[in-house]
């Protein structure tokens, strides 16, 4: 059972009080996109075993959205943040660059 | 025969006695006992028979690890199957019944399936009862479920109570031998707080059975130190009867603690279920001895060495009073050394390495012990008993040179570390040619939540036998987990422990190495399952090489014990057959629980009227009195109508509606979800949300929306009312309050970040009530207060004011069809308000109405109802509610999904009423025939019924439906399945039934 720590309370969850809301940083498309552009945006999603960046609401805390990036093979934690951005903080990248060098994930690496 | 000495048990108190009952048997034993050394000193040899050739089986192990001795215990509300006998506590007046066997444990007419035997090889289900194919159903399967199963359910609710308990500690030490006594005084001394927890009610483990010294102390006085010393310090928590059930990710460890399983008559509960998260976890969970593969080795008498040690010197018990043990490793010489100086007899020692024991070996010869070296058991004597037994030499074949009359075996194939836990989390294994073990990899150990190791295996669990190197390890290991915490490792120094000199253990995994096919078929591997050597051959034979794919093809290490004993000499033999070596067949993986845990310490507290909390509206206490016939919705219980006298739900309902029709009803409408938003830019959010435009509703308005999710489906609808310039209060379904303000925070938190809006759960601060009926207005009039006639408050308009003294928002909408006021008031005035109302509507027969009037009465109106017409797959365009979809707005959520090339066709199963040529109500969930079968033969359909009822307004069936082009066929007839198999005629009409001018409404 996973621990994150929530970045805006503070507390480190057990995965009980979260709930899960899948794959982070997907950008919308609405009326006027493509049928391919919108069926990647409903349906398409990455599968990766290793770096993954997922979203997650701190549900039976303070019911705030953040972002995890883990490892799906280890799970191990690189680190949560804001939900409230396009990419994940460079230092975060950072880390996970110094322990999955040559990482990559969609357009991030 | 077995029985108690007249001395010796360190652990039973001979000035007591305890009365058990086995199989109607009373018998006798003492504080202190197990049911198993209980059993075995009343000389109750055969405890159980086997699943599938219900051969006789007796007890094997002391410990977890048994796989025979499961019993039926307890009765009625304390009944519990598969209780091992080697881990229950002796208590007065325990009653156990042996499983798996009928009509008597002794006469047991399965048996006769050992007769089959060569028809039940290996993968026997899935080979013998394919064909012919009828037999299946008729035959096969019903001999199977009948034979099938270890042990019985149990009939009645469990008596007893359970709890969790959650708990954090830097260090969880599993195991409370020496290596986990030490392991825990070596953290204990970094000031790192620390949980070491034993499963038995004994600290100590083997050594205290084994003997020898550490650091000038007997093996039994440096463990009673360790607790003194343990017990002194406030970072030390002590536990016995508490089993390491299972390790999961990031330092989670389930600790199962067996309360009062031995004594069943104190308060409290059975058993706690330890929610634990740690730092670091040290598994010295120890070694399990490995059963000798040799003909017969599963004949009441056999047993392991260590067992036949701990029954001698635990509990007095001697298993036989001739014992022959059988060896590949110097261990089980101490059995022999134990029994003699208990004054038993030891006839020979069977020592299947050609060079035997070391120092040990010689001790035993000392004491007049036999030892033959290079040989081994040919075949084991005996039925229900072991009579005696045929050697041989290893190296052959299985010429027998002696047969020797004995009672009782002693075998040990070696030791296997107990790496269950360590490996639950993914601890990788080597194999150890040298030990003939797999232990762990230190290098390859579970990580955590920062990629660090944070499972550590000490002692014998991580491969160390003897006493000074357990000791040693333990003390390492702890270091290195103190460490890894952060905290500065002590300097304990490994205290010396005595040695004996011992000889390599040897591979042996069939006895004697060339066992013919004879003897393979008699050699057992899997006691529990009835897996035999010859099976795990026939199975590599016809081709199965993974070894979890033999598993379950041979049933090897599966039930309740999970191959404890079998699983390494199962792939062993495996390994043989396929000719390759043991690394490269591999284990099967290790899951939790290490053995199994009963359904209440899972459950914990969490049943009957907590298993789920439930919400009550402030009017519950009148519906309780008052008749209520209670339905549940979400996590509401929601009247679904109020009973009167004899009354059966159908006239109630009948009843309430017609009486709302006629003048007045009254529900309670607290359940809906009240949302409020707000915000400068809340306009512009709840146009997103809703698929008609709510940014240009007027103040004092309401207006009924649609909400779709992303896919362009319907997931939620309500009246939205403008409170005032940047506040509306959105409605949702009862069911949906929760998930639509989840919905709703979602999109603001995740994807319009930048825009001023907030949203509040206001659901259970308001009680609302709808006021319906024909006399609605005159009741609201004679409580007095604001304006509520038709001119003041229109129809879709809400207003703030008094009723009868209460402050009240009351919103003029209607689901019903009726003149309807739905009135909102603070929660904790809503009973005295719904009194208030019952009193002034007694003249005009006012009446409570539940959830099916509510239903109904909608749909005699052809209002949808989220979860009927809906399923997931509706979009609102299925039910023809194009004038709630805005054509204006840019974007809405599902907008751009209601465009995709699937959600125009104009092959939609679309909305309509549906009305029976009989007047019958439509089974619900029927589906609409169309002519032709599809590709597997089945009838075709056309359309679906999403909601039916009896319509005691109209006096007959009234229902709604999706039927394929459905509004283009009105006054078609189709034809809907019954659950009979019988059809029925249904006409498409208009879904509204009733008043479809609004009249009624709108007065």
């Amino acid at each position: 059972m996973l621990l994150l720590e929530c970045p805006y309370c503070g507390a480190k969850c057990e995965e009980t009080e979260l709930s899960p809301g899948g794959e982070a940083h997907i950008k919308r498309y609405g009326p006027g996109s493509s049928d391919q552009d919108f069926e990647a945006y409903l349906f398409m999603r990455e599968n990766p075993k290793g770096v993954h960046f997922e979203r997650w609401r701190h549900v039976y805390g303070c019911g705030k959205w953040f972002h995890a990036a883990r490892c799906t093979q280890s799970l191990e934690v690189f680190g949560t943040y804001a939900a409230q951005t396009f990419e994940p903080p460079q230092e975060i990248k950072d880390k996970i660059s110094a322990k999955r060098p040559g990482w990559s994930w969609r357009d991030f690496s | 025969m077995s029985m108690r000495l007249k001395t010796g048990g360190r652990l039973v108190n001979r000035a007591s006695q305890v009365e058990f009952n086995f199989n109607g048997k009373r018998l006798f034993g003492h504080e202190g006992d197990t049911l198993a050394s209980a059993l075995l000193a009343n000389d109750q040899m055969l405890v159980g028979r086997s699943f599938k050739y219900h051969r006789p089986r007796g007890i094997v192990a002391s410990g977890a690890e048994e796989p025979n001795a499961l019993m039926n215990m307890g009765e009625g509300a304390k009944f519990e199957p598969n209780q091992r006998a080697t881990t229950t506590e002796l208590f007065d007046g325990l009653s156990v019944g042996s499983q798996n066997h009928w009509p008597s444990l002794e006469y047991d007419i399965g048996a006769v399936n050992g007769l089959f035997a060569r028809f039940l090889s290996a993968g026997f289900y899935y080979k013998m009862f394919i064909h012919p194919r009828p037999f299946w159903k008729h035959i096969y399967e019903p001999f199977i479920r009948q034979s099938a199963g270890l042990g019985k359910a149990p009939t009645e609710k469990d008596a007893d109570t359970y709890e969790h308990l959650y708990a954090f500690y830097d260090v969880v030490v599993i195991g409370g031998g020496i290596a986990g006594l030490q392991a825990g005084r070596t953290v204990a001394a970094s000031g790192a707080s620390v949980l070491v927890m034993e499963q038995t009610a004994h600290w100590g483990g083997r050594a205290v059975v084994d003997g020898g010294e550490i650091g000038g102390q007997s093996t039994e006085d440096f463990v009673n130190d360790s607790l003194e010393k343990l017990a002194a310090m406030d970072n030390v928590t002590l536990k016995t009867r508490m089993m390491g059930a299972g390790v999961y990710d990031h330092g989670y460890v389930l600790g199962y603690e067996r309360v009062s399983d031995h004594a069943p008559k104190t308060t409290g509960p059975r058993h706690r279920l330890w929610r634990i998260r740690a730092g670091q976890i040290i598994t010295a969970t120890g070694a399990i001895e490995r059963p000798l593969s040799f003909a017969g080795n599963d004949i009441p008498g056999v047993m392991l060495a260590s067992a036949v040690r701990d029954y001698v010197v635990n509990w007095g018990v001697a298993v036989g009073d001739r014992t022959v043990v059988v060896t590949n490793n110097d261990d089980a010489y101490r059995t022999a050394i134990a029994l003699k100086q208990a004054g038993l007899d030891v006839p020979v020692i069977l020592d299947a390495r050609a060079n035997g024991a070391g120092s040990l070996g010689d001790t035993a010869r000392e004491m007049g012990i036999r030892v033959e070296n290079g040989k081994a058991i040919a075949k084991v004597k005996g039925g229900k008993r072991v009579t005696g037994v045929a050697i041989c030499a290893q190296a052959g074949s299985g010429g027998v040179l002696e047969e020797i009359a004995c009672d009782a075996v002693a075998m040990s194939g070696g030791w296997s570390p107990a790496v269950h836990l360590y490996s639950h989390c993914g601890g990788k294994l080597n194999w150890d040619d040298q030990a003939v073990m797999f232990r762990p990899d230190l290098n390859r150990r579970p990580t955590d939540q920062n990629g660090e190791g944070f499972v550590t295996p000490a002692g014998s669990a991580n491969g160390e036998l003897a006493l000074s190197a357990v000791l040693a390890d333990a003390i390492a290991r702890a270091k290195e987990a103190v460490k890894a915490l952060g905290h500065k490792a002590p300097s304990t120094r490994v205290p010396e422990a005595s040695e004996k000199g011992e000889n390599a253990v040897e591979p042996v995994w069939l006895m004697p190495q060339g066992a013919g096919d004879k003897l393979r078929m008699k050699t057992w591997l899997d006691f529990q399952n009835d897996v035999k050597v010859s099976d795990v051959q026939l199975a590599a034979l016809e081709g199965y090489e993974s070894v979890e794919h033999t598993k379950r093809y041979t049933t090897l290490g599966m039930a309740t014990d999970q191959g404890k004993l079998s699983n390494i000499n199962g792939l062993a033999t495996l390994a043989d057959a396929l000719n390759t070596d043991i690394p490269n067949v591999g284990t099967t993986t290790f899951r939790p629980p290490y053995t199994p845990i009963s359904m209440g310490a899972i459950a914990g507290a969490a049943r009957d009227e907590v298993f789920q909390p439930l919400r009550q509206t402030p009017m519950q206490g009148w519906h309780d009195e008052n008749g209520a016939d209670y339905e549940p919705v979400g996590h509401w219980r929601r009247a679904y109508c109020y009973r009167r006298g004899s009354e059966t739900r159908a006239q109630a309902v009948e009843r309430e509606i017609l009486q709302t029709r006629k003048s007045l009803g009254l529900l309670d409408a607290s359940t809906l979800g009240k949302l409020v938003v707000k915000g400068p830019d809340t306009g512009k959010f709840l146009d997103m949300m809703y698929t008609n435009m709510m940014s240009n509703l007027a103040v004092g308005k309401c207006r009924y929306g649609l909400m779709c999710s992303e896919n362009g489906f319907l997931i939620d609808d309500g009246v939205v009312a403008r409170i005032d310039e940047d506040t509306w209060l959105c409605h949702t379904t009862t069911g949906g309050a929760d998930r639509i303000h989840a919905h709703m925070e979602e999109w603001l938190q995740t994807e319009w970040w930048d825009w001023k809006v907030y949203v509040a759960n206001m659901t259970e601060q308001f009680a609302q009530v709808a006021v319906v009926g024909p006399n609605a207005r005159k009741v609201l009039e004679k409580l007095g207060g604001m304006d509520v006639s038709k001119d003041a408050l229109k129809f879709m308009q809400w207003a703030d004011g008094t009723l009868g003294g209460f402050k009240a928002r009351v919103y003029r909408i209607s689901f019903s069809g009726e003149l309807s006021y739905e009135i909102a008031v603070p929660a904790n005035e809503g009973r005295a308000f719904w009194d208030a109302l019952l009193e002034a509507g007694a003249e005009f027969d006012v009446m409570p109405y539940g959830t099916e009037a509510l239903h109904v009465m909608r749909a005699e109106k052809g209002f949808i109802m989220i979860g009927d017409e809906t399923d997931g797959t509706v979009i609102p365009q299925d039910l023809n509610m194009q004038w709630a979809i805005s054509k204006k707005k840019e974007d809405f959520l599902g907008k751009r999904a209601q465009q995709r090339s699937h959600m125009v066709s104009p092959d939609r199963w679309k909305l309509v009423g549906l009305e029976t040529l009989d007047g019958s109500v439509l089974p619900d969930g029927s589906y609409a025939f169309a002519p032709g079968t599809n590709a597997n033969g089945q009838r075709k359909t056309q359309g679906r019924v999403t909601s039916t009822y009896y319509s005691p307004t109209l006096g007959r069936g009234i229902a709604m439906g999706l039927v394929h082009h459905g509004p283009d066929r009105m006054g078609e007839v189709i034809e809907f399945n019954k659950v009979d198999g019988s059809l029925v005629k249904a006409k498409i009409v208009d879904q509204v039934f009733y008043d479809a001018e609004g009249a009624k409404q709108n007065v």
